[in-house]
């Protein structure tokens, strides 16, 4: 790898201030150092540093995503193929048609989504932040297959600038930019983001057959009652049409996992989301009022985006609550935001997103009140002595 | 026995390099420095120029603020040189080491002298800068009475010596002078805290006028700063003073033998050195003596101190004024191909992220590189993992940055020092130079509070 580092070292000087590329400062040191790690050494404080680093925090989510990815790809060819009457599909065909479907869209979200967090480290005079990486792959998952790339271009270049960059970039955010991408689509074109339309490859365009549906299991709860409904088993496997990475519980739930062992996502969140989320279905389970209210608590945890929400956007530490109490509270009121949501508002099927959209703006208020304890405490043990 | 404080936050960094238990005696060393970066926030006026003779226990330099506290030779000699650094800020004393003619402050029993005479021989021999305050952690202000006096007689930093072989081998018979000189000094009490199964150090355990406590968990157990918090908090508009143990020998010999000595007892350190055994030296001496023919090959870092809070010093720099060891671990001025994507076999760290949490391995070289880059704060609720004390430390942190001086009096600024936070930086992804902002803060409030 010398040759490499020989090579990069010799083009550094262009980018360097006063050097013909010196506009591309932040596009050299962003490559450079994913490449290779710096030569940097501590200049004060502590003499020794742990290894680990934003590059491989963010690493290790986007690992943690992979299994929701690649299930992701499969179901959107299995759901073509059952909308269409394909039956003599293999499963690598029906993966491969997802994957070529899903890699434009993932390419899109990148290209303008790391376009635009270049510019900003450029004109701040920062190194590039790695934030991007992990948002600019949850951003294709939470979405329809058959989203146009210009209005994924469009959220993208929203989220980031409007949901983050404004604030002062990654760590400073108070929306979760993913989810702030996906809301503003869900506001601007309802039409292409619900509906029992745009979940399956194709359907959009017309063609397929006649009297088709293609609603998510939630969609199907609302219109035709929950006996229409898949079953629990294929909402937990995920061969269900939805956002192309929140159908599969079991893959998701492989991606917790390797969050919770790595330590980088918060099990106080998931924890409490998910009993905040089943102890509010067996409350509406008992009090009863509509139908959905009927639906058996589980299914809460199983539909929808619950589960990616859960384990993927509500743990985002940035925006989630930040003390450790905090995180119980955040977590359970998310939780049970979700089934009011889902359950009492008619106009939309899914609660997750707006949610976790709604606890991100409460999560500071939440860390007031815990930090604020600890200040009482403090200060009652001053009067005490 | 005293009860025991569990404490479960914190972490110990596996690093290899441990010092063996072997005592060598002094190598006499002929350069002789006190630096002032030692003693934070302190405006210092000089009493010598280049060229002056200076006997052990000539003042070099005193306090603007407090003119009583003087800052003393440690031998007899020729001030050398005055190295200033940029804007001239005074960066050293270089003293020449010549003769041996020390001044003679006079002995006493301190339990006979009254708090005042305890105090004036402490501030004219020059031995009061080991004194220094919580609020603040900088030498201690002589016109405020203590509430307490706090010790710790074990040290849990990174291949920190072991204070009880350190303790067995100096001259504890001075030890209960120096306590009972303390005793003299504060209306409450002098705490001394050991590890968890007490110290084995007879001179220690029958110690008069003192209130044991114990202390079980990882670093930062022993830091004095915790185990205050634990005692007795430090709450606003207090003062306690701590002190090396080995400081309280040097105290009790002022009062036995009238001399100003701080003989003590080192450990020499770290992956960057070969031969890793006990020293006798006394802070100022140079490390040249100590480190010649033991420095492993390669491009070295020589630590007066240990790795979290110790200053970076040439190999024949001075030991610091608080310094009870010498770390030697290499420099991290490599690059690494895609470093932050391998799976880490030979990688310490305090995250589960890499495949050496699963290895029982016993050591590793860490060296100095940062390993990253600056960012923002992204990650969450793991800074306090390593802070065994009720307090937030990214709120105190994000309160310094932004000078609020309320909100940092309220999250615990009082009770803090930069070395309680040495962990917080060294697990921090977003390599954020956190002990430079307490210490920024810390500096705000002495300004804002006079």
């Amino acid at each position: 790898m010398s040759f490499l580092l020989d090579k990069m070292k010799k083009i550094e000087p262009l980018f360097k201030k006063g050097g013909r590329f010196e506009k591309l400062y932040s596009f050299y040191e962003g490559f450079a150092s994913f490449l290779f790690v710096p030569d940097k050494v501590t200049t004060k404080g502590s003499h020794i540093r742990d290894h680990m680093d934003m590059k491989r925090t963010m690493t290790v989510v986007i690992i943690a995503l992979m299994p929701a990815l690649l299930f992701g790809c499969y179901n959107i060819g299995l759901q073509h193929t059952r909308a269409f009457g394909l039956n003599d599909w293999p499963v690598i065909q029906m993966f491969l048609f997802g994957f070529i479907k899903l890699l434009p869209m993932i390419i899109v979200s990148y290209l303008v989504g790391l376009g635009i967090e270049f510019i900003a480290a450029q004109i701040r005079g920062h190194e590039i932040s790695e934030g991007y990486l992990v948002t600019g792959m949850l951003i294709p998952l939470i979405m329809p297959v058959d989203v146009p790339l210009w209005m994924l271009a469009i959220s993208v270049a929203f989220a980031v600038i409007l949901g983050k960059e404004v604030f002062g970039g990654t760590g400073m955010n108070i929306l979760n930019p993913a989810l702030t991408a996906r809301a503003f689509l869900f506001f601007s074109y309802p039409g292409r983001m619900s509906g029992d339309k745009v979940w399956i490859e194709g359907l959009t365009k017309g063609g397929g057959p006649d009297g088709f549906s293609g609603a998510t299991p939630l969609a199907l709860a609302r219109l035709d009652g929950f006996d229409q409904m898949p079953s629990p088993m294929e909402m937990f496997v995920g061969t269900i049409p939805g956002s192309v990475g929140e159908t599969s519980v079991v893959a998701i739930l492989i991606g917790a996992f390797i969050l919770l062992l790595t330590g980088v996502g918060s099990w106080r969140i998931m924890l409490s989301m998910t009993l905040g989320a089943l102890g509010m279905g067996l409350l509406l389970n008992a009090v009863g009022g509509n139908e959905y209210t009927q639906i058996p608590a589980y299914y809460h945890l199983i539909m929808g985006g619950f589960a990616f929400g859960t384990v993927f956007m509500a743990t985002d530490p940035v925006t989630a609550a930040q003390t450790n109490t905090g995180k119980y509270i955040y977590g359970a009121l998310t939780g049970i935001m979700v089934v009011i949501i889902r359950v009492f508002n008619p106009a939309y099927p899914e609660g997750t997103m707006l949610a976790i959209l709604l606890m991100n703006v409460m999560a500071p208020l939440i860390d007031h009140y815990v930090v604020n304890a600890s200040i009482r405490r403090r200060l009652k043990r001053g009067r005490r002595v | 026995m005293s009860t025991l404080i569990r404490l479960r936050k914190g972490l110990n960094i596996k690093l290899a390099g441990k010092a063996e238990k072997i005592l060598l005696p002094e190598v006499p060393e002929t350069r002789f420095g006190v630096r002032f970066a030692d003693f934070p926030g302190l405006v210092a006026r000089l009493d010598v120029k280049e060229g002056d003779k200076v006997m052990c226990g000539s003042v070099l330099f005193h306090d603007k603020a407090f003119p009583e506290i003087k800052y003393v030779s440690p031998v007899s000699g020729v001030v050398r040189k005055i190295i200033r650094g940029e804007k001239r800020v005074l960066t050293e004393v270089v003293i020449g080491q010549e003769g041996s003619e020390k001044i003679d402050f006079g002995s006493a029993a301190p339990l006979s002298l009254a708090r005042e005479q305890v105090k004036e021989k402490l501030l004219n021999s020059g031995m009061w800068p080991v004194l220094r305050q919580r609020p603040y952690h900088i030498v201690a202000r002589p016109d405020i009475v203590p509430r307490d006096i706090f010790i710790s007689v074990f040290d849990t930093a990174p291949l920190a010596p072991d204070l009880d072989y350190v303790m067995s081998n100096t001259h504890g018979s001075y030890l209960q002078t120096g306590i009972d000189a303390l005793s003299r000094l504060t209306d409450g009490k002098v705490h001394l805290s050991q590890d968890a199964e007490g110290t084995r150090v007879a001179e220690i355990k029958n110690l008069r006028n003192v209130e044991f406590h114990r202390f079980s968990g990882p670093h930062p157990a022993g830091n004095v700063g915790v185990q205050i918090h634990h005692i007795a908090p430090v709450c606003r508009g207090e003062v306690v003073w701590t002190l090396d143990v080995q400081d309280v020998i040097a105290i009790g010999r002022l009062f036995a033998t009238g001399f100003y000595d701080r003989e003590r007892i080192i450990a020499l350190a770290g992956p960057g050195v070969l031969n890793r055994k006990y020293h006798r030296t006394r802070p100022g001496a140079s490390v040249a003596g100590i480190l010649k023919g033991k420095l492993a090959e390669g491009n070295l870092r020589v630590i007066s101190g240990n790795v979290l809070t110790g200053k970076k010093i040439s190999t024949e720099g001075s030991l610091g004024f608080y310094d009870n060891m010498i770390t030697v671990i290499p420099e991290g001025d490599y690059h690494e191909f895609m470093g932050w994507a391998a799976p880490g076999l030979k990688k310490f760290s305090y995250w589960r992220a890499f495949v050496s949490k699963l290895l029982p391995k016993k050591e590793y070289i860490l060296d100095t590189n940062l390993h990253g880059g600056h960012r923002a704060f992204v990650v969450t609720g793991d800074y306090e993992n390593v802070l065994p004390m009720d307090i937030y430390p990214v709120y105190l942190l994000k309160a310094i940055l932004a000078g609020d001086i309320e909100l940092m009096e309220n999250l615990g600024i009082y009770e803090v020092a930069e070395e309680d936070f040495a962990l917080c930086e060294y697990i921090d992804p977003s390599k954020t130079e956190i002990q430079e902002i307490i210490r920024s803060g810390i500096n705000l409030m002495i300004k804002e509070m006079n």
